[in-house]
């Protein structure tokens, strides 16, 4: 029971982590019907903004976070604007070949700026933490706090503001938001923003329990697909529990099945949707 | 003047082991066209089709393991072993493809890709069998048939060519067929297909086991070539560098996945030194070139060629 336990706060720390990415990826494909297979890349780029605002400027933990969170919403902004602005009225095959474009560039690009080697994120949080039996480092509790503080400033913001109100007037019907004054092309930047950020939040956060390196985008990148594909694409509170969901599939069945294969379950999962439901589990009507 | 080119192309093909005074070089181009043959596969979905298939270097993996092991494991000469590594691929490929090609555009895929990567995760963690991320070593090259000897780089130089003629070949056969006419209407206009009597899963999943057909060819003459292999030739980035190769050539062209193969490997071995800089250009190149030039190289050739015919 203890390591159920144990399990169910793992799957809390890697839920929290996929929640943040595949928010991101599902507002960027809920307003723009982008598959943005970039988007594990921009997340890889956050880890290592915020490791060289640690270890080379020493600006310190959280505004380390901030400033990956502001570059890489730069970063998406940029990609909106030059990559896939363009390519809107393009065939949806298109997009991914653009998108694969940018993340080949991104991967080289780290991998020639920061070397090929996996590196150890250093966190002021690294005490144990003991409570009732159960152990946790600090920054395991603190990525679980820290998404959930994410996700409710997010929820506010798309449903109790104005500019958050647009995003989903976009996302219902560009042509319609239009025509009532709204500049979809600025809130097309804006989303890719906040997609951006959120991947480097959840970099940051992250980073300090596992490694940083090139690479870490590829798994994650597929992940968040099974994730907004479980959660109906584009859905943002799908997203959420679908993230959850995956992280807990995980934790047990790396646990109590197979360690080897825990990779491969949110795959399984994508592939038996799919195959039963080929327009994806609660799929708005098309 | 399009056959002109290929006859030439074929002759200096042919006559590249007498004039590359390096065995490095000959394997280089051998190896390109063992890519080429995957390409091939691609283009047959994705430009014939406009189905992007993202898990298609793991049907190149089922192939090239199931040569791999048959003739480590089981004692098998390579002949049937590369039969029934593309009997593998198919089968695979039809099981893969009743099921996908049931999704659309983006949904096809995120699908493809996740089956894509479940099958590197089995080549990777299926120890006793594939030896992991070491994978397979030693295996034997093709026994001879008759005076022909296939244990020089050479002669296998000209097999991997010859495999490579033959796909040209299907290629060119099924694109002026009435099945790969019928690829294209359903990729221009599926409803339009579909009223004039085309039966559009079918035919997907015909172009589909196709497509799967020369990944497990090419995957063969991979294992056969080089006698070793490991998971790290079936994941996600091989089929993404397939896809460059694809784009650049011409997607939909019967030139193009050569043409894009040979250049693109071509100058990466020119960047020597740059080698792990080349993505740099070639990532915002695939960008330019969807926003830009769609065509290809090969597309904008014939485009060229044509506006030259009609002065």
């Amino acid at each position: 029971m203890h390591l159920f336990f144990q399990e169910l706060l793992n799957g809390l720390v890697v839920g929290s982590l996929y929640a943040l990415v595949a928010l991101g990826l599902a507002l960027v494909y809920g307003t723009m019907q982008i598959p943005n297979f970039a988007h594990g890349h921009l997340y890889m780029l956050g880890a290592y903004v915020a490791f060289f605002g640690v270890t080379v400027a020493h600006v310190g933990y959280w505004p380390a976070m901030l400033l990956a969170i502001v570059v890489l919403a730069l970063v998406g902004v940029v990609l909106e604007r030059l990559v896939f602005r363009p390519l809107r009225n393009a065939p949806e095959v298109n997009t991914i070949i653009a998108a694969v474009g940018v993340l080949f560039f991104l991967q080289t690009l780290a991998q020639v700026w920061f070397g090929g080697d996996y590196r150890v994120f250093p966190t002021p949080y690294d005490k144990v933490v003991h409570f009732a039996g159960l152990v946790a480092t600090q920054q395991q509790l603190i990525v679980i706090a820290a998404a959930a503080v994410l996700m409710v400033a997010l929820f506010w913001f798309l449903k109790r503001t104005l500019t958050g109100a647009t995003i989903e007037a976009v996302a219902q019907n560009r042509a319609g938001a239009a025509l009532v004054g709204i500049d979809p092309n600025r809130v097309s930047m804006m989303v890719f923003a906040i997609s951006a950020g959120l991947a480097a939040a959840a970099a940051t956060l992250i980073a300090s329990i596992s490694l940083i390196s090139p690479s870490m985008g590829f798994t994650v990148i597929l992940k968040a697909f099974a994730i907004i594909v479980l959660g109906g694409m584009g859905s943002v509170p799908g997203a959420i529990i679908g993230a959850y969901i995956l992280a807990f599939a995980e934790s047990f069945g790396g646990t109590y099945i197979s360690s080897n294969y825990q990779d491969a379950i949110a795959f399984g999962v994508l592939v038996l949707i799919l195959t039963f439901k080929p327009t994806g589990l609660f799929a708005k009507g098309t | 003047m399009r056959r002109v080119l290929w006859i030439i192309a074929a002759a200096v093909a042919v006559a590249i082991p007498f004039l590359v005074p390096k065995t490095f070089y000959l394997q280089i181009v051998a190896g390109a066209y063992i890519t080429a043959i995957a390409v091939y596969g691609l283009n047959v979905i994705l430009g014939y089709t406009g189905l992007l298939n993202l898990g298609h270097a793991a049907f190149f993996g089922i192939g090239a393991y199931a040569v791999a092991l048959l003739e480590t494991k089981a004692g098998w000469p390579f002949w049937p072993a590369l039969l029934a590594g593309c009997a593998a691929s198919v089968v695979l490929g039809a099981m893969v493809g009743s099921v996908s090609l049931r999704t659309r555009g983006n949904y096809f895929a995120i699908f493809t890709a996740a089956v894509g990567v479940m099958i590197a995760i089995v080549f990777t963690n299926w120890q006793e069998l594939t030896g992991g991320n070491i994978g397979i070593v030693n295996i034997p090259p093709p026994p001879s048939i008759g005076p022909l000897a296939f244990d020089g780089d050479v002669p296998k130089y000209y097999l991997v060519l010859g495999a490579l003629a033959l796909t040209i070949l299907i290629c060119r056969l099924v694109r002026h067929s009435l099945v790969g006419r019928t690829f294209v209407a359903i990729a221009d206009n599926e409803d339009l297909a579909r009223a004039a009597g085309i039966d559009v899963a079918r035919v997907r999943l015909t172009a589909f086991m196709l497509s799967t057909f020369l990944a497990g060819l090419a995957g063969g003459m991979f294992a056969m070539y080089n006698g070793n292999l490991g998971p790290d030739q079936t994941g996600l980035d091989i089929t993404f560098e397939q896809l460059l190769y694809l784009v650049i050539g011409g997607i939909g062209t019967i030139a193009g996945p050569l043409v894009g193969t040979l250049v693109l490997v071509g100058i990466s071995h020119e960047l020597q030194g740059m080698q792990q800089y080349r993505f740099l250009i070639f990532g915002p190149l695939l960008v330019l070139l969807v926003r830009f030039f769609p065509l290809g190289i090969a597309g904008g050739f014939s485009r060229l060629t044509a506006r030259w015919a009609a002065r």
